[in-house]
């Protein structure tokens, strides 16, 4: 494998920048609200804008091989090294996890969840952007589980200061689920070490030699990297951590726990456990695959009986991952691509779920789906925003979501390196059952929230209605003027006026919405960043395998 | 008779060579030797209202003592084997020498507004400290039975009278009596275990011991001793089912003793296990690896389990403790394995320091809070963040390291003990990787429901006062909390201490 070495600063600054900014915000009293967050709004800006420049940095020709890459000592002892590499598999995610950042900053600027305390939850946010950025740059196992790992204590503090009623037993579960799947993990990799002669933690070197350990021992430890993704995807069995975390967790924090903390699992799969145990992946396929369609299954018969809006959105997470967890169990190019496609998604979508389910939460004060109704009368675009979040959701064609299920599903065809056919072909078929079901869960949540007339608890309390029984002057001009100046106040009477989208909601939101256009528009954008880098794994996958 | 004893003197005197005495290796001693008399002799002199200048001094004998163990470190040549191999100075007794010393300074920092406010005897506080540091600083270079049992004794015997410090709270006295009985008790096993040993082998020094134990003509008696010696030192690093005496005694003693506790006097016990395994035992892994292996495995799931259900912050750190060092003892379980024996030494030494870092910055941060609580309950510490945010964050940094979360200094202790034990490939050494996963999470269970108490709940009382430590605490908070940062992200600067080759005579197994 070659690596390019160009810029090789570019990753650290990118991974680092924001503990920078963490630093000059620990001198600035707690009372400056509005200047610590624009100190952490521009570090997470600048930070952006490394990943931007490095976008355009980066060799989209030689996107199978790591760039700015860095192999420098770190701990000797251990032979573990400070090693850090991009390519095609890494690239759109580590990007996803500096723009969701940064725009979920701005989201935070005049919507901070209840508990107050700006300074502590913009540090915490700059802390998770680091421990995020790093594992998907990581090209060595210590290191990777040293990032892995810094995102547990932020996360866990977001859940349990800033969140919902059950904060404090979510917090923990979801702290205890992750740790107990490190711990197996980190056994696992140990073990890794010393199965390949205890030469190195470095990525390349397991892959190379990860190949010759014996069959059996492959399997054991693949079942120990599994029980430490498994539970982060979360893949079934492990899952029930997730319905309450994102429940309770403020809508800042399901957003990032949507759109990147449960990427870092399946990353693992993909990055770690395919390609250095690939006889391991072979015998674990479809354990993975029966999981990922029970996956899906439950999920979207979970999201069936929910009443409280935020907690089907976390039900259908696990059902969407269910499908990314198929497309790589699959262990062929058009599977992975197909799944890595559908992280991305997974991360624009169901994070602009959260963040509209958040804004939802703010005017009305509940997320109960019975209490809800006639968005669309009360909030017109806040109505149409989630529309057509629900819509891209349920995989609509022409939005980024299709992309991540329908090749996945259509991947269980024929899947790679003997795996039972008529196994896969028949999770196929439930698989697809599940679609069905997610445009069922999705569009009755629809139905009910945003058709109709608004329910008599809050009939009459939004801007829509007032303009519409003053005589409907000036709709665009109040709701930009409102959008100006609605919160300050809005704490003071919230149940009076029902707002529609503010200024700073806009900002936060449109990137989202585009990029779900975008990329469902044209998925070539991305799948060609992918697929070299996966046609190599798989194509190293299937010499070793061929011996 | 005793006329006749006396005549016989002479006959033996041309065979009695006066040693040779490399004062530089014995420097540390020495300092501290006269350190101790200096305090003593202070004290008698100065006025009530000065007896605060003591503790500063006794904070300047440690790291005056300290440097003598820099020098060698720098020189460090050769290693400097004093009275027949009896007494010697290698690099792997100048680190932990150094651990002793340092932790000692950090204790003193720790000690000194808690003996002033409370009332307690100072001068002699003090000089019980440096006698107790004096054993530990032996115990590194001990490599004789006798020497090992005189440091041992140095230590302990000032350790009873430290833990029933206040001697007007019941509970210390209970702390310092259970402590005293049991320790005494431990002693009178670990004597008897090395009498069998010098009868079985015939000497006391360890690389002869050592020379002469073997697998293959093992008997009985030697079994017996062997398994007898490692009890002696289990009940010194409580390990289970030896530990019954921790959590009385940690609670019951003034806090920053129940620190210098948990730290350096365990730390002790586990060196002198650690000598014993390497160069005395290293022949009889079939006796010692099961019995560790057993101690570990429960030590780490009994600790871990009793620590869940404690309300008492102190309580629940001697709990956590126990169970830590059951991780600490884990690689030892393996130390006979060729492959594993040089990470095993690393293991042990790597979590003895950056356990002792952690831990005394979370004992810090108790008796910082519980000075304006007045209060040793967990819930006490409710709401923490809210009205001491730097107290807090310092506190999240200590408990999430002993959690082992990266990026603070726990998990390289952690990860490097489960390094050491599957380095020796064994079904067993697995199977015990497996039990340790399990227990890291139960452990982080309760250190993240104390963090849960410190950010999430409300202050108990409603009494918001920020909390203004004085600045020895402040003092031994930043020095602690630095060096678990430091040593999470850069673990290198402890990984190079602790090589097998450090350790003279360590017998290859």
């Amino acid at each position: 494998m070659q690596t390019l070495t160009d810029q090789n600063w570019l990753l650290s600054v990118g991974v680092f920048l924001p503990l920078l900014g963490v630093l000059v915000m620990l001198f600035i009293p707690r009372g400056e609200e509005a200047l610590v967050k624009t100190v952490g709004i521009v570090t997470a800006g600048v930070t952006l804008a490394v990943g931007i420049y490095t976008l355009f940095a980066f060799n989209y020709g030689e996107s199978q091989n790591l760039q700015f890459f860095v192999d420098a000592e770190w701990i000797p002892v251990i032979k573990a090294g400070y090693t850090v590499g991009l390519d095609g598999i890494s690239l759109p995610l580590y990007f996803l996890s500096m723009a969701v950042t940064f725009l979920v900053m701005i989201y935070s600027w005049d919507n901070m969840p209840e508990a107050g305390n700006p300074k502590a939850f913009f540090i915490l946010m700059l802390v998770l952007q680091t421990g995020m950025a790093g594992t998907f740059v990581a090209q060595d196992l210590i290191l990777f589980f040293v990032f892995f790992e810094l995102v547990l204590l932020p996360m866990y503090f977001m859940i349990g200061v800033w969140g919902g009623e059950q904060r404090q037993y979510a917090s923990l579960k979801f702290f205890l689920y992750t740790m107990f799947g490190s711990a197996f993990m980190l056994v696992a990799f140990l073990a890794l070490f010393f199965q390949t002669g205890a030469e190195s933690f470095g990525f390349q070197h397991l892959i190379e030699a990860g190949a010759g350990i014996d069959k059996d021992v492959q399997v054991w430890i693949f079942a120990g990297m599994f029980l430490g993704f498994a539970v982060k995807v979360p893949m079934f069995p492990f899952h029930t951590w997730l319905p309450d975390a994102h429940t309770q967790a403020p809508t800042q924090g399901s957003v990032i726990l949507a759109a990147i903390l449960l990427k870092l699992g399946t990353y693992g799969f993909v990055r770690i456990a395919l390609p250095m145990l690939p006889e391991g992946a072979v015998e674990w396929a479809p354990v993975i695959a029966i999981l990922a369609v029970i996956g899906i299954i439950y999920g979207a018969l979970g999201c069936l009986a929910q009443t409280d809006m935020k907690r089907l959105i976390a039900f259908s997470s696990v059902a969407h991952m269910g499908f990314v967890m198929l497309g790589i169990s699959t262990l062929t190019t058009f599977g992975i691509n197909a799944a890595l496609f559908g992280m991305v998604a997974h991360g624009l979508i169901t994070g602009m779920l959260f963040f509209v389910a958040g804004s939802i939460k703010h005017r009305y004060h509940t997320l109960e789906i019975k209490r809800l109704s006639g968005m669309l009368i009360q909030m017109p675009r806040m109505g149409w925003i989630l529309g057509f979040a629900a819509m891209a959701s349920l995989g609509l064609p022409g939005l980024a979501g299709f992309w991540g299920e329908f090749p996945a599903i259509l991947s269980a065809y024929s899947p790679g390196f003997g795996l039972s056919e008529p196994l896969y072909r028949t999770l196929m078929v439930i698989a697809a059952v599940g679609t069905v079901l997610a445009a069922g869960y999705l569009l009755w949540l629809y139905q009910r929230t945003a058709f109709g007339e608004p329910s008599e608890e809050f009939a009459g309390m939004s801007d829509a209605e007032h303009n519409a029984a003053g005589g409907g002057h000036g709709h665009v001009a109040h709701s930009l003027s409102s959008a100006a100046n609605d919160h300050p106040d809005a704490h003071a009477d919230a149940h009076d006026e029902i707002h529609d989208v503010g200024l700073t909601e806009w900002i936060a939101w449109s990137p989202f919405l585009i990029a779900i256009v975008v990329f469902g528009v044209y998925p070539q954008l991305m799948f060609k960043i992918f697929d070299p880098a996966v046609t190599q794994m798989i194509d190293r996958m299937t010499v070793t395998l061929g011996k | 008779m005793i006329a006749a004893l006396l005549s016989a003197f002479p006959a033996q005197a041309p065979d009695w060579v006066s040693p040779t005495i490399d004062w530089h290796a014995l420097a540390p001693e020495l300092i501290l030797v006269v350190g101790i008399n200096v305090v003593l002799l202070i004290d008698l002199m100065l006025e009530d209202s000065k007896k605060w200048a003591i503790a500063t001094l006794t904070g300047f004998i440690c790291l005056a003592a300290f440097i003598p163990v820099v020098t060698l470190a720098v020189i460090g040549d050769d290693t400097r084997s004093m009275f027949d191999g009896r007494y010697v100075v290698d690099n792997y007794a100048l680190i932990l020498k150094a651990l002793f010393l340092l932790t000692a300074y950090v204790v003193i920092l720790m000690s000194q507004n808690e003996l002033e406010e409370g009332g307690y005897y100072q001068g002699e506080f003090y000089v019980l400290l440096l006698c107790s540091v004096l054993g530990m600083v032996m115990m590194a270079s001990a490599r004789d039975l006798v020497s090992i049992f005189v440091a041992l004794e140095l230590l302990s015997i000032p350790a009873y009278m430290m833990a029933a410090w206040r001697k007007r709270d019941v509970k210390s006295n209970e702390a310092g009596i259970k402590y005293y009985l049991l320790g005494v008790f431990a002693s009178a096993v670990l004597l008897y275990g090395m009498s069998l040993l010098y009868g079985a082998t015939g000497s006391t020094l360890l690389t002869e011991i050592g020379a002469t134990l073997n697998d293959d003509t093992l008997t009985a008696l030697e079994v017996v001793a062997v398994v007898f010696v490692l009890c002696g030192f289990a009940f010194k690093i409580s390990a289970v089912p030896f530990h019954s005496w921790a959590p009385d005694t940690y609670e019951g003693a003034p806090t920053p003793v129940t620190a210098f506790f948990s730290v350096a006097s365990k730390a002790a016990g586990f060196v002198a296990i650690m000598t014993l395994v390497f160069i005395a035992f290293p022949g009889v892994t079939d006796v010692y690896e099961p019995l560790l292996w057993v101690l570990s495995a429960l030590t780490m799931t009994v600790g871990n389990v009793l620590a869940l259900r404690q309300t008492n912050i102190v309580r629940m750190l001697a709990y956590s403790s126990v169970s830590q060092g059951g991780f600490i003892l884990m690689p030892l379980a393996f130390a006979g394995q060729p492959s594993s024996s040089a990470s095993a030494m690393n293991a042990v030494i790597v979590y003895l320091l950056v356990y002792a870092v952690m831990n005394l910055g979370a004992f810090s941060i108790v008796i910082a809070v519980s000075r304006k609580t007045r209060s040793g309950e967990i819930s006490s510490f409710g709401g923490l963040f809210s009205y001491a945010p730097g107290l807090a964050c310092a506190m999240t940094i200590f408990f999430a390291s002993l959690a082992g979360i990266p990026p603070l200094a726990g998990w390289f202790a952690k990860f490097n003990a489960f390094k050491a034990v599957l380095d020796s490939g064994t079904t067993a050494a697995y199977v015990l990787a497996g039990i340790a996963a399990v227990n890291t999470v139960i452990a982080a269970a309760y250190y993240m429901r104390v963090l849960r108490v410190v950010w999430m709940d409300p202050v108990p009382d409603g009494d918001m006062t920020p909390i203004k430590p004085p600045p020895s605490i402040v003092a031994a908070i930043v020095l602690t909390a630095i060096g678990t940062i430091v040593l999470g992200v850069l673990p290198n600067l402890v990984a190079r201490f602790g090589n097998l080759q450090d350790l003279t005579g360590a017998l290859s197994p």
